[in-house]
């Protein structure tokens, strides 16, 4: 008989609890390694604009002059060129992903002058 | 991965249609390469997974003969490169006319004019 | 005589994925001729590989589809290390292999569900993308993204995978592998099913080699142009294309449901001889004077990568032929002559990927 064929796995699904995520009432799980959004610490960046030359969208670019980084967050593709290429390592992936908004939110981020340390005199 | 390049000139096109549709092999792609003055183009063959190529020089107004009298469905590629590089095909057996791919401007990946060199 | 009118099919269908316009030519609801225009998805990717180099021309590349991501994203880097004559590690070479045959499974029961869709039969439909999203889980926990993976580089691949995520993947294998047998089934034997694929379109062996047609197209109707045949790391896993003589719509969806499983198989294989090593080597430097051409087999049948290098960063052309493009002359052929209410079955068992005709 070519009918029905499906029967039992439909009666099955009728006392088994649904696959889908009931999202916003329960949270996202994501992994260790999901790629989510950009985040900078700015203790160690020398502005050598490196990860601004590297970004296919032009998205992060490091401004000498003002001494900041800006990340524009709906232009980011979240690939991690970036990331890889800081010979500073500024730079790392977060896990959740940029929250929707009505309007492109651009990050500005400050690079404080760094102190150099005090010489010891003899 | 075996892959020979051969350059032909584009007066053979038909001819070497003609050979390679007698020899057996399919077709795999007509490619488009944009340069100055001129438009290049790749044809590529394979029978029997090993696969060969012949590049084309096709200076600006020129025009070709189609193979879509031996392989029809070249014509999905002739078509494509008509609209992107203005390359002009003869005796094509379904011709759009510079309708396959709808576009708001003509011919956009044709390469700017040679620059003459040296004053007259 | 009967009476001739023209219906526009699409762009906008509920049965297509993607949009393409089709003039069908009917004659009392027989199709007398269909001509194809496309170019609504146009996007101009090929153009950006003059302003970007060879690194960042990876990420530009695998956005071309979602579907087919890995795949572009395996023949590009697979053109331009040929062009640079780089050797990858062998480690490289079995990770790449394992994602791409993953790859082909999300994407064969991708269409299966959207077969079932057009169908009408909404719950197949269902199933088949809740079996699909134990892969898509399977690529976030192991790449960092469930779609585009951004896991391949020039060079080999970007990030390890530890034995503990390969025993995760065999896991799923097995999983997949028993609920695609079962729901398989419904496809093969289901009578519904079956009014509506079994003998429609038929392609014989010689249209289909007169037409060039690749992928499971081409397989349906007997003609073997599987690519990876002669690739190394495929003959040493053992793999043999999958053939079916009939050369109609259901000989084409059930080479697809065979592959899946085959693909599980492959995957197990290469899972149990992955050798230990590096995953990638250092690339420097820039694209040499002269050009390459690379072949791979995505789901959807033969993709062909060509690259031209000038001596700077950035590649003079990158090209992309993807096998719905090669596929539309088959399709234009096979509709001359049917029913009108088999034409979205016919337009789907091509497994249609507009975006990367047109990229």
């Amino acid at each position: 008989m070519g009918i029905m064929k499906f029967g039992g796995r439909i009666t099955k699904n009728l006392f088994s609890k649904p696959p889908t995520l009931n999202f916003l009432a329960e949270p996202r799980e994501y992994t260790e390694r999901t790629r989510g959004h950009v985040s900078f610490d700015n203790s160690d960046c020398i502005l050598c604009n490196i990860c601004g030359r590297k970004c296919p969208t032009k998205a992060i670019h490091a401004d000498k002059t003002a001494r900041t980084i800006t990340i524009e967050r709906m232009g980011c593709i979240q690939c991690g060129y970036c990331v890889d290429s800081c010979p500073k390592a500024c730079l790392s992936m977060e896990r959740n992903y940029t929250d929707p908004d009505s309007s492109k939110t651009v990050d500005v981020f400050n690079v404080p002058v760094k102190e150099k340390p005090k010489e010891e005199t003899q | 991965m075996n892959q020979e390049f051969k350059e032909i000139e584009y007066s053979e096109i038909p001819a070497l249609a003609k050979r390679m549709l007698a020899g057996g092999y399919r077709m795999v792609q007509i490619c488009g390469v944009t340069k100055e003055g001129e438009n290049e183009l790749v044809y590529s063959f394979d029978k029997d997974h090993e696969m060969v190529s012949y590049k084309v020089h096709v200076p600006f107004g020129t025009t070709i003969g189609s193979i879509t009298p031996e392989y029809w469905a070249a014509f999905v590629y002739e078509n494509e490169i008509h609209d992107l590089f203005g390359v002009e095909f003869t005796d094509s057996k379904l011709d759009y006319k510079g309708n396959f791919f709808r576009m708001s401007v003509k011919t956009p990946w044709k390469g700017a004019e040679k620059k003459d060199e040296g004053a007259a | 005589m009967g009476k001739r009118t023209i219906v526009p099919f699409g762009p906008q269908h509920p049965a297509l994925p993607e949009p393409i316009h089709l003039d069908l030519e009917l004659e009392d609801e027989k199709v007398v001729r269909a001509i194809p225009s496309i170019g609504y998805v146009h996007r101009g990717l090929e153009k950006l590989a003059e302003t970007r180099d060879y690194e960042q021309m990876t990420y530009v590349m695998e956005r071309v589809c979602g579907i087919c991501s890995f795949g572009h994203s395996y023949g590009y880097t697979g053109a331009v290390e040929g062009l640079m004559d780089i050797e990858i590690p062998d480690r490289a070479k079995y990770l790449r292999v394992i994602f791409h045959e993953l790859s082909r499974v999300h994407s064969h029961l991708l269409w299966l569900g959207l077969l079932a869709d057009a169908m009408g039969f909404d719950s197949l439909f269902m199933h088949c993308w809740r079996i699909r999203e134990k892969v898509l889980d399977v690529f976030e926990e192991i790449t960092g993204a469930r779609v585009i993976m951004s896991f391949c580089k020039v060079g080999g691949v970007r990030k390890d995978v530890t034995p503990e995520m390969l025993n995760k993947v065999a896991g799923v294998c097995n999983e997949i592998e028993k609920e695609v047998r079962k729901t398989g089934m419904v496809f093969m034997k289901d009578t519904s099913v079956r009014n509506r694929l079994v003998g429609k379109g038929i392609l014989s062996k010689q249209e289909v080699i007169d037409l060039s047609a690749v992928g499971p197209v081409a397989r349906g109707s007997g003609f073997d142009n599987d690519v990876r045949t002669t690739e190394p790391t495929y003959k040493a896993l053992g793999f043999e294309p999958i053939l079916r003589d009939e050369g109609d719509c259901y000989a084409r969806c059930m080479v697809r449901v065979d592959e899946i499983i085959q693909s599980m198989n492959l995957i197990r294989t290469a899972i149990k001889d992955i050798p230990t090593g590096d995953f990638c080597v250092p690339v420097k430097g820039s694209v040499p004077v002269g050009d390459f051409a690379y072949r791979v087999e995505q789901p959807r049948g033969e993709g062909f990568y060509y690259v031209q290098g000038n001596g700077t960063k950035n590649l003079s052309r990158a090209r992309v032929r993807t096998p719905t493009n090669i596929n539309i002359p088959a399709l234009v052929k096979t509709l001359q002559g049917c029913d009108l209410q088999d034409v979205t079955m016919l337009v789907l068992t091509i497994d249609p990927c507009i975006s990367c005709t047109e990229r």
